[in-house]
C-alpha cells in the first residue's frame, strides 16, 4: 500500500464520517427541531425583520417555485451589469477589464446557477468586488437554493396529504446560516493557516532566484475556495483553480478541499430518509449512489496511475501514474480520485486538467456529469435522482400490472410525463449543443468571432470532439469543470452554454418539485401487502438498472465518438 | 409577485453585508496571524523575496535544480495546464524533445531514470515541487557545475525532502525554490 493510497483512503473515511452525521442533523435542523445552533436563532430573525419575510407562512409549491424564481432572476440581471461595469467600481487593485457583454451573459448564468464554468481566468478577467460581491456571493446563495428546493421535496412526503411544501425563505436562509457559513468559516480558516491568501492585498511583483522578474496574482481566496467546495460550485479563484499552488498548497488542504464537497452531498441523501421518517429509503438511495460513484471511481483511478501508454512507449518512468496537467504535491490517485468525486457531485473544481486525463478517464468524468444523480449537487441531486425514482416507479408498476405509487400516493399521468421530460431534456440538451458545435466547426470554420471556430479545439481528431462533448455536458449538468483546452471565450460558446445551464437547472428544479406538489395533494393509500416497497435492495437495484439503461441508450453513440474512439487508437 | 421582488431585493441586501463583508473581512483578519500574514508565504534571501514557497519559479541555468515544464512559463499573474490530450501528436512531440533535452544535459542517466513529472506540464503551470526521484537524477550535473561533493548535495537533497503528510497520506516532495536556496547558502 503507498501513501497515495492510504491518502484517498482518508479522504473517503473522512466523507462519511462528516457526511452521516451532518445528515442527521440536516433533517432536525429543517424539521424545525432543538438542534445545537439555535443559537442562530436571533441572528435569523434579524435578517427576516430587515428583509419583511414571514418564516412562518406556509406556501404551496407554485408559491414556492414563484418565490425561489424571483430571487434568482433578480440575481440575474443586477449581476450581469455589475460584471459588465465592473472595471469602474472599487476593489479592482489590478485593474482589470470590464467583461464582454457574452462574457457577463455566460459568467452570470453560470454562477447563478451553481455551475461555475469560467469562461474567464480568475486572476484577469474579475475583480476583487466581483469575485466576492458577486461571485462568492452567488456561491452561497445557489447552492441554499438547491437545498431549500430539496427541502421542500422532503416537507411534501413528510406528512400523509398536504398542500404545504414549507416557507421557501426559511430554508433557504437556515442552509445560509446553519450550513454553508458555519462550514465556510471552519474551511476558509483551514485554507488560510495552510497557505491561501485571505488578504485584500493586490499582484505582487519579485525578482526570482534566477533574475527574472515575476507577477503573482493573490487576493482574498481562502474565503471563496471554501464555499467554492462546500456549496459544490466548484469555481476557482484562481484560473488553474484547485491545481494551483496557492488555492490548494498542500495535501491537508486538498483533503480538506475533496471532503468538503462531498459532505452535504452525502448528507442531503440520508436527510431525505430521516426527514420523512423512513431513514431506510436514505439508506438504500446512499448504497445506489455509493456504488454507482464507486464504479466510475476505480477505474479511473487505475487508468490515471497506469499513466499514459504512449509516454511509456519512450521509455520514461511513470512510476505513480500520469503527471501531464498533475501537481506533485497531489498526485495522480488523489486527482483521479477527485476528478470522480467533481464529476459526480457537480462541483467541477480540479486539482488536476481534465483535458489531459487518460482517454477513459475522460469517458468516466463524462458518465458521471450525465448521469448527474449520484450524490450529485447542493440539493439539486436528491431532486435529480427523484426523477430516476418515479421513473422507476412507473417502470416497476407496468411490470407487475399495478398503478404505480410512491411513499403511499398515486404516480399518474402527468407527474410521470414531467418526469420523461425532465430526463429527456439532459439528453436533448447535450446532443443538440454539441451537434451543432461540431456544425459550426467544420463549416464555418472562419466566423469571426473572438476565437475562430478553427481554432477552437486544443487537441486534434477525437480528443477534440471530446472537448465539445464535455462543454456542454458540463454545462447542462451544472458542474463548471472543462477539457480546458476548449477556446471557449467567444460568442457561440457564451451563449450556448449559458442557454444550456440555465435550462439544465432549473427545469431539473421546478420538474421534481412540482411532481412532489402534485403527488403530496393526494389521497394518502397506507401500507398493504400489495405496495411497491421502495426503501428495499431490489428496488434499489431496479432504480440503479433504470439510470444505468436510461445512460447508456442516450449518451453511447456519443461517447462512443469521443474518448472510447480514443482509448482503442492509443498504443496498447 | 411584488412582494416577493421586494422580500429578494431587501434579502439580497442583507446577505451581501454578511456574506460578502463580514465573513471575508473577518477571515482575513483572521488570517493576518497565519505565516504568510494572508498575503501569501515568502521566501527571503538576504532580507530580500526571491519568491513563494508555494510558487514554483523558472529555473534553466544548469547550477540549480530544475522544476517541471510549464505551459505558462512560470507567470504568476496566471495559471494554466497545457490542456493537451494524451494521444495528441504533437504534445508527444514535446515530450520526446523534453526527453531529449534532459539526456544531454544528464548524459548519465538512462530512459528509464527519468520521471514523468520532469517532461510533462504541471496542472497550474506553477508547481513549485517535483518528486524525490526527480531531484535526485539531478544531482551529479548540479554538483559538477558548482564543483560540490556529490554527497554533500545528496544530503542537501535529502534533508529537503518532505514526507508525505503525518508520514502516511499522499506524496513525497521536494520544494525546488527552497533547495536552490539552500544550495546557494552551501559552502564550497
Amino acid at each position: 500500500m503507498n501513501t497515495e493510497l492510504f491518502g484517498i483512503i482518508a479522504s473517503f473515511a473522512l466523507m462519511l464520517v462528516i457526511g452521516i452525521p451532518l445528515g442527521k442533523y440536516l433533517a432536525k435542523m429543517f424539521a424545525g427541531e432543538k438542534v445545537w445552533t439555535d443559537f442562530m436563532k436571533p441572528v435569523e430573525n434579524g435578517i427576516y425583520k430587515l428583509s419583511g419575510i414571514n418564516p412562518n407562512e406556509p406556501m404551496d409549491w407554485k408559491q414556492f417555485l414563484k418565490a425561489m424564481m424571483c430571487i434568482n432572476l433578480l440575481w440575474l440581471v443586477y449581476g450581469f451589469f455589475v460584471l459588465l461595469y465592473q472595471d469602474k467600481l472599487p476593489l479592482n487593485p489590478d485593474a482589470n477589464p470590464g467583461m464582454t457583454a457574452d462574457l457577463a451573459f455566460n459568467s452570470i448564468i453560470s454562477f447563478v446557477v451553481n455551475c461555475n464554468l469560467q469562461h474567464y481566468s480568475g486572476e484577469s478577467g474579475a475583480t476583487y468586488l466581483t469575485q466576492h460581491f458577486i461571485f462568492m456571493f452567488l456561491q452561497f446563495v445557489s447552492a441554499a437554493t438547491g437545498i431549500a428546493c430539496a427541502v421542500g421535496l422532503f416537507k411534501a412526503f413528510r406528512d400523509k396529504t398536504t398542500n404545504d411544501l414549507g416557507n421557501f425563505w426559511a430554508y433557504f436562509l437556515r442552509a445560509i446560516t446553519r450550513l454553508l457559513l458555519p462550514l465556510s468559516i471552519v474551511v476558509a480558516l483551514i485554507l488560510t493557516f495552510n497557505g491561501t491568501p485571505s488578504s485584500y492585498a493586490d499582484k505582487d511583483k519579485f525578482i526570482s532566484l534566477q533574475g527574472d522578474t515575476v507577477n503573482v496574482s493573490r487576493g482574498p481566496a481562502a474565503q471563496f475556495i471554501a464555499i467554492k467546495h462546500l456549496g459544490t460550485n466548484g469555481g476557482g479563484w484562481f484560473g488553474a483553480n484547485s491545481s494551483h499552488p496557492l488555492e490548494n498548497p498542500n495535501y491537508l488542504t486538498n483533503i480538506t478541499e475533496i471532503v468538503s464537497q462531498m459532505i452535504i452531498p452525502i448528507a442531503m441523501v440520508l436527510c431525505f430518509g430521516y426527514f420523512i421518517r423512513r431513514k431506510k429509503l436514505g439508506w438504500v438511495i446512499f448504497g445506489v449512489m455509493m456504488i454507482g460513484a464507486l464504479l466510475l471511481l476505480i477505474p479511473s483511478i487505475g487508468s490515471e496511475t497506469g499513466g499514459n501508454p504512449a509516454i511509456a512507449k519512450m521509455g520514461v518512468s511513470q512510476v505513480t501514474g500520469a503527471m501531464e496537467g498533475k501537481e506533485v504535491r497531489i498526485g495522480p490517485t488523489a486527482t483521479a480520485f477527485w476528478s470522480t468525486f467533481t464529476t459526480i457531485v457537480s462541483t467541477g473544481s480540479v486539482n488536476g486538467m481534465h483535458d489531459s486525463t487518460m482517454a477513459l478517464t475522460g469517458l468516466w468524468q463524462l458518465l458521471g456529469m450525465m448521469i448527474n444523480g449520484f450524490f450529485g449537487g447542493c440539493g439539486v441531486g436528491v431532486l435529480n435522482y427523484f426523477i430516476y425514482l418515479i421513473i422507476a416507479v412507473f417502470i416497476s408498476g407496468l411490470m407487475v400490472g399495478r398503478t404505480p405509487e410512491f411513499l403511499g400516493h398515486k404516480v399518474e399521468a402527468r407527474e410521470v410525463k414531467i418526469a420523461a421530460l425532465i430526463t429527456l431534456l439532459s439528453p436533448f440538451l447535450i446532443m443538440a449543443g454539441t451537434a451543432i458545435a461540431a456544425f459550426v466547426f467544420t463549416n464555418h470554420g472562419s466566423a469571426n468571432w473572438a476565437v475562430k471556430p478553427s481554432a477552437w479545439l486544443n487537441n486534434p481528431s477525437f480528443h477534440g470532439f471530446s472537448e465539445m462533448l464535455y462543454e456542454m455536458t458540463s454545462a447542462n449538468a451544472n458542474n463548471g469543470s472543462g477539457f480546458e483546452g476548449l477556446g471557449d471565450n467567444n460568442i457561440f460558446w457564451n451563449l450556448s452554454t449559458g442557454i444550456l445551464m440555465i435550462l439544465g437547472r432549473f427545469l431539473p428544479i421546478i420538474g421534481p418539485v412540482a411532481i412532489a406538489g402534485l403527488l403530496a395533494k393526494k389521497k394518502y393509500i397506507p401500507e398493504s401487502a400489495g405496495t411497491l416497497k421502495t426503501d428495499t435492495i431490489t428496488f434499489g437495484l431496479m432504480t440503479f438498472a433504470v439510470i444505468l439503461v436510461l445512460n447508456a441508450l442516450s449518451y453511447f453513440p456519443a461517447l462512443a465518438l469521443g474518448p472510447i474512439a480514443e482509448f482503442f487508437s492509443m498504443p496498447k | 409577485m411584488k412582494s416577493n421582488i421586494i422580500k429578494s431585493i431587501r434579502l439580497t441586501l442583507v446577505l451581501t453585508v454578511v456574506l460578502c463583508v463580514i465573513y471575508p473581512v473577518a477571515i482575513s483578519l483572521a488570517g493576518k496571524l497565519s505565516k504568510g500574514r494572508g498575503n501569501g508565504e515568502t521566501i527571503t534571501v538576504n532580507g530580500k523575496v526571491v519568491g513563494y514557497a508555494n510558487i514554483g519559479q523558472s529555473f534553466t541555468q544548469p547550477k540549480y535544480f530544475w522544476g517541471r515544464p510549464s505551459a505558462v512559463g512560470y507567470n504568476a499573474a496566471g495559471s494554466a495546464g497545457s490542456n493537451k490530450g494524451p494521444s495528441n501528436p504533437d504534445y508527444l512531440k514535446d515530450v520526446s524533445n523534453r526527453i531529449d533535452t534532459l539526456l544531454k544535459y544528464h548524459p548519465y542517466l538512462k530512459r528509464s531514470d527519468i520521471p514523468a513529472e520532469m517532461v510533462t506540464a504541471s496542472g497550474s503551470g506553477l508547481d513549485p515541487d517535483i518528486s524525490p526521484a526527480a531531484a535526485k537524477i539531478q544531482i551529479q550535473r548540479v554538483a559538477k557545475v558548482r564543483g560540490l561533493d556529490i554527497e554533500a548535495v545528496t544530503a542537501l537533497v535529502n534533508q529537503h525532502t518532505e514526507a508525505p503528510l503525518a508520514g502516511l497520506f499522499g506524496p513525497a516532495k521536494v520544494n525546488v525554490l527552497k533547495l536552490n536556496v539552500a544550495l546557494d547558502a552551501l559552502k564550497k
